[in-house]
């Protein structure tokens, strides 16, 4: 679901990929939190009382934007990484919404023939009135969904567009005639109403994605603004590193650090880093990993698996697994470390590996604290666990292991 | 045994020359490089006349990258050595049928040993790489979709593909889990053709997503 990467103002959509009529119960249930089924059924009662649950559907259709899937990066992420896979209208979903429809047209129509609500002879133009608008909304919608402009071409566009005109204008007739002989001019007011509606309703969506292409426009150009000024910065830095590296020229260690820092920043620009957003564990521990390639200059070798939000186990997970890195950095004497983290719903783990000198760990000096102290006393406190594994000679490497809450359980089931 | 002959197919003059020199300086008498290639067609060209055992080749590359020789150019042995590692393109390559994936800065030693795993027959997996393969593989999947064999990993791949991420050298990880060495290039291998031919769609989404870039 989207609910946990919402901003601040989240605006109603409607999910292209959920929708059985226009997506408007799905959008409301998922904005409102609230059962899809509820939605539903609240709309069809609505309809009892003057078709204002119809109406209303048509209007919220109308000015409630298509969201699909491919809105935003989280989402787009959410879903490769197969936790949206599965939301696709079930067969289910389908039969129900039938049926509510079904139980609410016999209410509706047994309110019109003991006198309550609109009269039959309105009933039935209304609906099929309202059937030809929903087909044509349906193929904008869709049209709009995959480049709507490929999509206006081609015969079964043609056919339901017609279709949808067929059934206004069969309406329109219907009202026209049947009222004949009843009142004369309240026919003509509510064919002419008719109409207007009708032709209203059918060019609405087509000014509506005419707006909707302008203001898309305006954003990728924002956008490609937005990458030129990276591109400029980034020019700009690469030349920066350029004239350090020539000043520095003598020194290789230096120049191994700076020409790494610049990499890495050329790289998240051009490749993207995998990790979603701030404030979440591998965002967090891929700064200390460069912050102490910076500091220390040695390479460290990030790989994650996955990833957590900042809860205070995992931020003390992190505090010990940089501590670790400072250690090997310092102490190993080599240029590289290589380092794994998990991220687990149940626990996180992080391994901190170097090829360095290494050390008895029963031997440890007391004035190295680091290991003691900052690693294995702060994953105590929290429930974890901190194993050294290190041969002289060989190398040593820290395992880091922190059980938590799995967040998921009490979130959602996704 | 003897030299292996290697074709390296790159669209970057600089680092071409910069792997040849290495090559010869810490592969002499392992490895010769006998052939170059700097987009699609040439490297379909000199693959065909030279038949190399191991070609090194580049992901980004004009004509269609990578994998576009690869599909053109099939019989070959291929050893991915890119700048990118970019899920996609990492698993675009491998899925398109490369034995490995190396990124660029790897050390001319490490890459010897790669070239003469793959010509082995065997897979080259970088930490960097045995973390995708965790993360892919990781969690539930829907269950209409799970081919038994091709879509999980076993407890022993995945203890594999672990310590690989860890930054343990295939030595290393038949010490720590108490197997040989071949058995160790098993399970890679095995989680290799897990790799290109499983279905779930996670893999299938990035190789995907990638082509509509």
């Amino acid at each position: 679901m989207t609910s946990s990467a919402a901003p601040p103002h989240p605006r109603a959509t409607r999910p292209a990929d959920r929708r059985i009529v226009g997506g408007v119960a799905a959008g409301l249930s998922d904005h409102l939190d609230v059962p899809v089924v509820w939605i539903r059924i609240g709309f069809v009662v609505a309809s009892w009382f003057n078709a204002a649950g119809i109406i209303g559907y048509l209007l919220l259709w109308r000015f409630l934007p298509l969201a699909s899937p491919d809105d935003t990066p989280g989402i787009a992420s959410a879903t490769r990484a197969g936790m949206r896979g599965a939301e696709r209208t079930s067969a289910r979903e389908i039969a129900q919404t039938v049926a509510i429809g079904a139980v609410g047209l016999g209410v509706f129509a047994l309110i019109s023939v003991l006198g309550g609500g609109v009269s039959s002879r309105l009933l039935i133009p209304v609906l099929v009135g309202a059937l030809g608008v929903a087909l044509i909304w349906r193929q904008l919608d869709d049209a709009t969904w995959s480049s709507w402009l490929r999509q206006t071409r081609g015969a079964g566009y043609w056919a339901r567009i017609a279709a949808g005109l067929g059934l206004m204008g069969l309406a329109a007739v219907y009202v026209i005639s049947e009222g004949r002989g009843w009142n004369a001019t309240l026919d003509l007011v509510a064919a002419v109403v008719v109409a207007v509606l009708g032709i209203g309703l059918i060019l609405g969506p087509w000014i509506g994605s005419l707006w909707h292409d302008l203001e898309s426009e305006r954003r990728e150009r924002i956008r490609s603004q937005e990458r030129a000024d990276m591109a400029a910065h980034l020019h700009d830095s690469v030349l920066q590193t350029l004239a350090l590296l020539q000043k520095n020229a003598s020194d290789p260690r230096t120049v191994a650090t700076l020409a790494r820092r610049q990499e890495r920043e050329l790289r998240s620009w051009l490749y993207g880093d995998e990790t979603p957003g701030d404030g979440t564990a591998v965002r967090s521990l891929r700064t200390d990993a460069e912050d102490v390639e910076t500091t220390h200059r040695v390479a460290v070798e990030l790989v994650a698996v996955g990833d957590h939000p900042l809860s205070p186990d995992a931020v003390a997970l992190l505090r010990a697994a940089r501590e670790a890195m400072v250690n090997a950095a310092k102490h190993a004497g080599v240029e590289r470390v290589d380092v794994y983290a998990e991220f687990a719903a149940d626990r996180g783990e992080v391994f901190v590996r170097d090829r360095g000198a290494g050390f008895d760990p029963d031997t440890v000096a007391d004035d190295r604290q680091g290991i003691r102290g900052s690693i294995m006393e702060r994953m105590r406190r929290h429930g974890g666990e901190a194993a050294v594994k290190s041969t002289p000679g060989e190398g040593t490497e820290i395992v880091l292991t922190m059980p938590w809450d799995d967040p998921a359980e009490e979130d959602e089931d996704g | 045994m003897d030299e292996l002959r290697v074709v390296v197919v790159d669209d970057h003059a600089m680092f071409r020359s910069g792997v040849r020199a290495e090559l010869e300086r810490v592969g002499a008498g392992r490895v010769r490089v006998v052939a170059e290639a700097e987009d699609v067609p040439s490297a379909v060209r000199v693959i065909a006349d030279h038949r190399p055992d191991v070609v090194l080749l580049d992901v980004h590359m004009p004509g269609g990258g990578g994998p576009e020789v690869i599909a053109r150019a099939p019989g070959a042995t291929y050893l991915a050595l890119s700048v990118s590692d970019a899920a996609e393109d990492v698993i675009g390559v491998i899925r398109a049928g490369a034995r490995g994936y190396v990124t660029k800065n790897i050390a001319a030693d490490e890459l010897v040993d790669g070239i003469e795993r793959v010509a082995a027959g065997d897979a080259v997996f970088s930490p960097r790489l045995a973390g995708f393969v965790l993360d892919a593989f990781a969690g539930t999947i829907a269950v209409a979709h799970v081919d038994e064999d091709l879509d999980r990993l076993t407890e022993r791949e995945r203890e594999v593909m672990r310590l690989i991420a860890r930054g343990y050298a295939y030595k290393e990880v038949a010490k720590e889990l108490f197997i040989s060495i071949k058995t160790v290039e098993t399970h890679v291998s095995n989680v290799l053709r897990k790799l290109q031919l499983s279905s779930r769609h996670e893999l299938t989404r990035w190789a995907s997503d990638r082509r509509l870039i």
